[in-house]
């Protein structure tokens, strides 16, 4: 098991009681969506602001492991390393 | 209405809630927005069973469409842990946006229906908190013919009949299709209906119909805006008829029906489907007091030129004995008539583009 750090953006921070970062224990071939679904325990409604029903991610959030884009590397099946550190963070749309 | 009860207007735009009240539905107070940022395509007002709860469809471009409820007049807001509406793991996908919220008759407390993109029907017996995907509509074997307007594919339009288990369905496209038991079998009923836009231009389904509006009184008569054509049915959306002369254009969103009266209904036509203004800039309401025959404009109150369009449901009436008639567009003003229509006094102006709004009298 390993420890990694989720910083949340300003607009999900009520579903984490309005905390910035989220530390949590990941296993350590953990991926991106093991440690969403470990995120959403009990937070259903923080799981369905980030993916859809489907269990894509949604369009327009975006994912960063260690500062690089999931959907630049294996997605939502992306591993996550001891220590890292997790960005979600809405990108850019709407008019 | 009494001294202990106010009209109230809820107001959804491009980026967010507005709502507004009156004691007169002459002179408005408007709320600071709620959501803001995020879209209101749908809004609801049940005030069955003697309680007022409202409903807003919201859908953030970032994280996703939802329903959510209020039970004190918009003060705080909740949605349930799991959501109001989604799809499960076999469908497929995902939901997209919620337009329409529909309370069901008074006799059928609690039940509430959603129209969504993808086009979907789905039904809650729970006061609007938890929805059931209607699997009879999901399954049609028309599905794959459907087709998606330029908004998306959706159903945006559900009309459950007072007398009955019958159901109305709009979708754009595909047109209209009616339900005889509640829900468990869905045909389409589009005869008389145009689809110019087809190379067969009369389909037995593939319309693109905007609003359908049931008559109060007699629940067999509907009134329908197309794009392009104005129709009415009196035999329960079996065989449609135009009823378009008389107004300055055909096309349009918006189809309204009056709450107590038969054969009085209200559209707000635009020019055409190229050209999607009101007729020269000048923004009209036209009203039918029987069932389509005859037309009377008015613009009384409304700004002596206007290029902005009036969306689908960006309309409503009330249901005071004299009822009030609301309408917003793109633009974003915000129109009330407490005469039926006759005049119209601003509620709100420069507001994110209006998508829908609905309007109740509610204990003050």
């Amino acid at each position: 098991m390993s420890s990694v750090t989720v910083l949340i953006p300003t607009l999900l921070r009520p579903y984490v009681d309005g905390r910035s970062e989220v530390s949590m224990t990941v296993s350590d071939d953990g991926d991106v969506s093991a440690l969403l679904d470990g995120l959403g325990a009990g937070r259903p409604l923080l799981d369905q602001r980030i993916r859809e029903e489907t269990g894509a991610l949604r369009r327009y959030v975006n994912i960063y492991v260690d500062g690089e884009d999931v959907r630049r590397l294996d997605g939502l099946r992306t591993l996550v390393p001891s220590g890292a550190t997790v960005m979600i963070i809405q990108s850019v749309a709407g008019g | 209405m009494s001294a202990t009860e106010t009209t109230l207007l809820a107001i959804g735009t491009k980026k967010g809630l507005w709502l507004a009240s009156s004691t007169d539905r002459k002179t408005w107070s408007v709320s600071e927005p709620k959501f803001l940022m995020e879209e209101i395509p749908s809004v609801g007002i049940d005030t069955r069973g003697g309680r007022t709860r409202l409903f807003a469809g919201r859908m953030s471009w970032h994280f996703g469409p939802c329903i959510s409820h209020s039970d004190d007049l918009g003060k705080t807001w909740a949605e349930p842990q799991e959501g109001s509406i989604r799809f499960g793991p076999d469908d497929g996908t995902a939901l997209e946006r919620v337009w329409q919220i529909q309370p069901d008759a008074e006799n059928r407390p609690g039940v509430v229906w959603a129209g969504c993109q993808p086009i979907s029907v789905w039904k809650s017996t729970d006061h609007g908190e938890t929805f059931e995907l209607n699997r009879a509509l999901w399954d049609h074997p028309h599905r794959s013919e459907w087709g998606a307007g330029f908004g998306g594919a959706a159903a945006h339009t559900v009309l459950p009949s007072p007398a009955d288990e019958t159901v109305h369905v709009a979708m754009s496209t595909g047109g209209v299709y009616r339900s005889d038991d509640g829900g468990a079998s869905w045909q389409p009923r589009n005869r008389g209906i145009s689809a110019y836009f087809m190379p067969d231009p009369n389909p037995e389904f593939g319309q693109c119909v905007h609003k359908v509006a049931r008559d109060a009184v007699d629940p067999d008569r509907l009134f329908a805006q197309n794009h392009h054509g104005v129709y009415a049915s009196s035999d329960r959306g079996d065989s449609w008829q135009s009823i378009a002369d008389g107004l300055p254009a055909d096309f349009g969103f918006v189809m309204l029906a009056h709450p107590h009266r038969s054969g009085t209904a209200w559209v707000i036509p635009l020019k055409a489907d190229g050209e999607r203004i009101p007729p020269d800039g000048h923004l009209q309401v036209h009203r039918t007091d029987d069932s389509g025959a005859t037309w009377q404009a008015s613009a009384a109150g409304l700004p002596a030129a206007e290029y902005n369009a009036v969306l689908r449901d960006a309309a409503c009436v009330d249901t005071a004995e004299t009822p009030g008639v609301y309408f917003g567009t793109r633009g974003g003003a915000v129109y009330a008539s407490a005469d039926e229509g006759r005049t119209f006094q601003e509620v709100a102006s420069h507001l994110p583009d209006v998508l829908s709004v609905r309007a109740a009298v509610v204990p003050a």
